[in-house]
């Protein structure tokens, strides 16, 4: 197994979870959707710098071979803008369960499970 | 250099630079002095303007200028570019922001929370800084500074109905901005560069074995542009967010399906021209299709909406539609007439959102649903305000509305489905016409009784048709000059194609 084969693997699984969850009509899953999409994003432009094993990313007098550093300054950035975007979702979606008392994306009133299986 | 020189070079980060300075400055004086925040506010959109229309003037010579930020020279460092399309974006950003803000004042809705100039600043940061930068991962960084502020704008106000829409707009927004992260990664993996001029020169020598991953990226980074304009299927979440923001909120945003429109014609030809191999004009084969529907179901939706806000949102996807046939074209001629009808729909759509806010204001409970009500205050002088509107979101003669289809109409006759464009754009003007006159009437002309339990609203005074007003008068001001407005917009669009002399300003530069 190669660390290409695990990676890319990796991100593929990622990504179906994440899709199938943002799919989903709850908001809490949509909200776990979104951030494992986001995760493969980030390692999907990570690997954008081919990946290299053991090697800096910054110029030095004893080494000859450099992994690429640009795509590692991306993946901050995006790591920071998908963080705060996450954070900021995870209370939007909290504020409208609470006024409008649904965590369903159509704001449909839907049974809790409690409620769904409490009623027996 | 020069000083007046050295002070234009520096001119191209002002309108990024004054919202971002005036935003944080806002955000400290609210809390202790409402009226010098608001101040603030002010002064960088007057100032915006201003810097805009110097720089709209200044690129009519038709050089590119570029800004290096830091002095990083181009294809390492983050460019900004202003060539005459960003001018034109830049000062219909500016004097749509302005009105804006002029209404959420008047209107008072500006004081529904705490944080609405500093956002309203933050947008105008994102907005500019979009229409400016000459870096494709800038341009992401960008897109989420506006979107942020978005969110925020757009939950202004707050209530069930927002949370709701606004749930579904960040969600979507946030699955675009994954999405344009990973056409970036592709697109850096494959050229080594995220300069949009540098990135266009690499993308002939890709190696023909990575042609299909070449094409993969280049669609997805179109997904992404064609959910922020909002073209069909991608058009889901827009009349939804915009019927429900806050009025003033929603005639900005009039601009925000324009930053798609924008980055598909910056982006097409700068980096997938020509020489692109497999993905040469890669949304080209799409792109009329697509555009077709969008303005079918954006006017058939101006034809079935049930309030007049949700009218205008369905007007601004319908418009985008017309807007994209003509774009679809790729000729110097098509672009330009997309160009000019692009600044009349932008204004035109934002005036039909603000006129429906005013109607709102005076209809206590039937705000602005498209039932009859009781009479309400200067009934007459609304009417005419929607009607002017009406006439130039439909394109009627006389106002711009009338010239930018006719342009597009002339434009794209010489293309090989001109039959289907003239059928969509002349159909969709009729229901369009229908579905106004249909509003219209039954809003200003059909009354009922006043009902007991209405009681007496107080009568809200004419400030609130300022705003409205002022973006017609930008409309009779764009069809009166429409001769210079036409000359420089297809002055940009050809600009715009000549991708190999932009990348050679923005290139060779350092």
């Amino acid at each position: 197994m190669t660390l290409e084969f695990l990676i890319a693997s990796a991100i593929g699984v990622l990504v179906a979870g994440g899709i199938y969850l943002i799919l989903r009509a709850r908001l809490f899953a949509v909200v776990l959707g979104l951030t494992l999409f986001s995760y493969a994003v980030n390692l999907f432009l990570f690997a954008s710098g081919r990946l290299v094993v053991d090697a800096p990313p910054i110029w030095s007098y004893d080494v000859d071979t450099y992994t690429d550093p640009l795509p590692q300054a991306l993946v901050l950035t995006a790591i920071v803008i998908t963080f705060g975007m996450t954070a900021f979702v995870v209370i939007l979606a909290l504020r409208s369960f609470l006024e409008t008392g649904s965590d369903h994306v159509d704001g449909h009133d839907v049974p809790t499970d409690d409620q769904a299986g409490g009623g027996e | 250099m020069s000083f007046a020189s050295s002070l234009a070079s520096q001119l191209v980060l002002a309108p990024i630079a004054l919202p971002a300075l005036a935003a944080p400055l806002a955000v400290l004086l609210m809390l202790r002095r409402r009226a010098a925040g608001v101040a603030v506010s002010f002064a960088s959109c007057v100032a915006v303007l201003g810097v805009a229309i110097a720089l709209l003037v200044l690129s009519a010579d038709g050089t590119v200028r570029t800004y290096e930020v830091g002095d990083w020279p181009a294809p390492f460092g983050i460019v900004l570019v202003l060539d005459r399309l960003s001018a034109i974006m830049l000062t219909l950003t500016a004097a749509l922001a302005l009105i804006a803000l002029v209404h959420a004042t008047v209107t008072r809705v500006d004081r529904d929370g705490w944080h609405f100039h500093p956002l309203f600043q933050f947008q105008l940061m994102g907005l500019n800084g979009a229409f400016l930068t000459g870096d494709l991962f800038n341009l992401f960084v960008f897109f989420e500074v506006l979107l942020i502020a978005s969110y925020g704008l757009m939950l202004h106000g707050q209530g069930p109905a927002r949370l709701k829409a606004g749930v579904q707009y960040v969600v979507v927004n946030l699955v675009g901005s994954s999405i344009f992260l990973l056409a970036l990664g592709l697109l850096y993996a494959l050229t080594g560069t995220l300069n949009m001029a540098d990135m266009g020169v690499r993308i002939p020598a890709i190696e023909a074995d990575d042609q299909w991953l070449l094409r993969i990226a280049a669609l997805l980074l179109f997904v992404v542009f064609a959910i922020k304009a909002a073209i069909v299927p991608l058009h889901l979440w827009l009349p939804r967010t915009y019927a429900v923001a806050t009025p003033a909120v929603a005639a900005l945003f009039a601009i925000m399906t324009k930053i798609g429109v924008y980055s598909i014609i910056r982006v097409t030809p700068l980096i997938f021209g020509d020489d692109a191999g497999a993905a040469a004009w890669a949304p080209a084969p799409y792109l009329l299709p697509a555009a077709m529907v969008t303005a079918l179901l954006g006017f058939g939706g101006v034809f079935t909406a049930r309030s007049l806000s949700e009218q205008a949102a369905y007007a601004i996807i319908g418009s985008t539609g017309t807007l994209m046939i003509a774009v679809a074209g790729w000729q110097a001629d098509t672009v330009g007439a997309a160009l000019y009808y692009l600044v009349h729909s932008t204004l035109a759509g934002a005036a039909l959102f603000l006129i429906a806010d005013v109607v709102a204001r005076r209809r206590a409970g039937f705000v602005d649903h498209a039932t009859p009500g009781p009479v309400f205050a200067h009934r007459q002088s609304v009417a005419i305000l929607f009607m002017v509107a009406a006439i130039g979101v439909t394109g009627l003669p006389p106002l711009s509305g009338f010239i930018g289809k006719l342009l597009i109409l002339d434009a794209v006759a010489d293309l090989p489905l001109w039959g289907w464009a003239w059928t969509v754009i002349l159909l969709t003007t009729l229901i369009g016409v229908i579905g106004f006159a249909r509003a219209g009437s039954t809003v200003f002309w059909k009354d009922t009784p006043l009902d007991e339990g209405d009681g007496a609203m107080a009568v809200p005074s004419c400030a609130d048709m300022i705003a409205p007003a002022a973006l017609l008068v930008l409309l009779a001001a764009l069809s009166a000059a429409a001769g210079p407005a036409t000359a420089y917009a297809d002055a940009a669009a050809a600009q715009l194609l000549d991708s190999a002399a932009t990348a050679r300003a923005v290139l060779d530069n350092g």
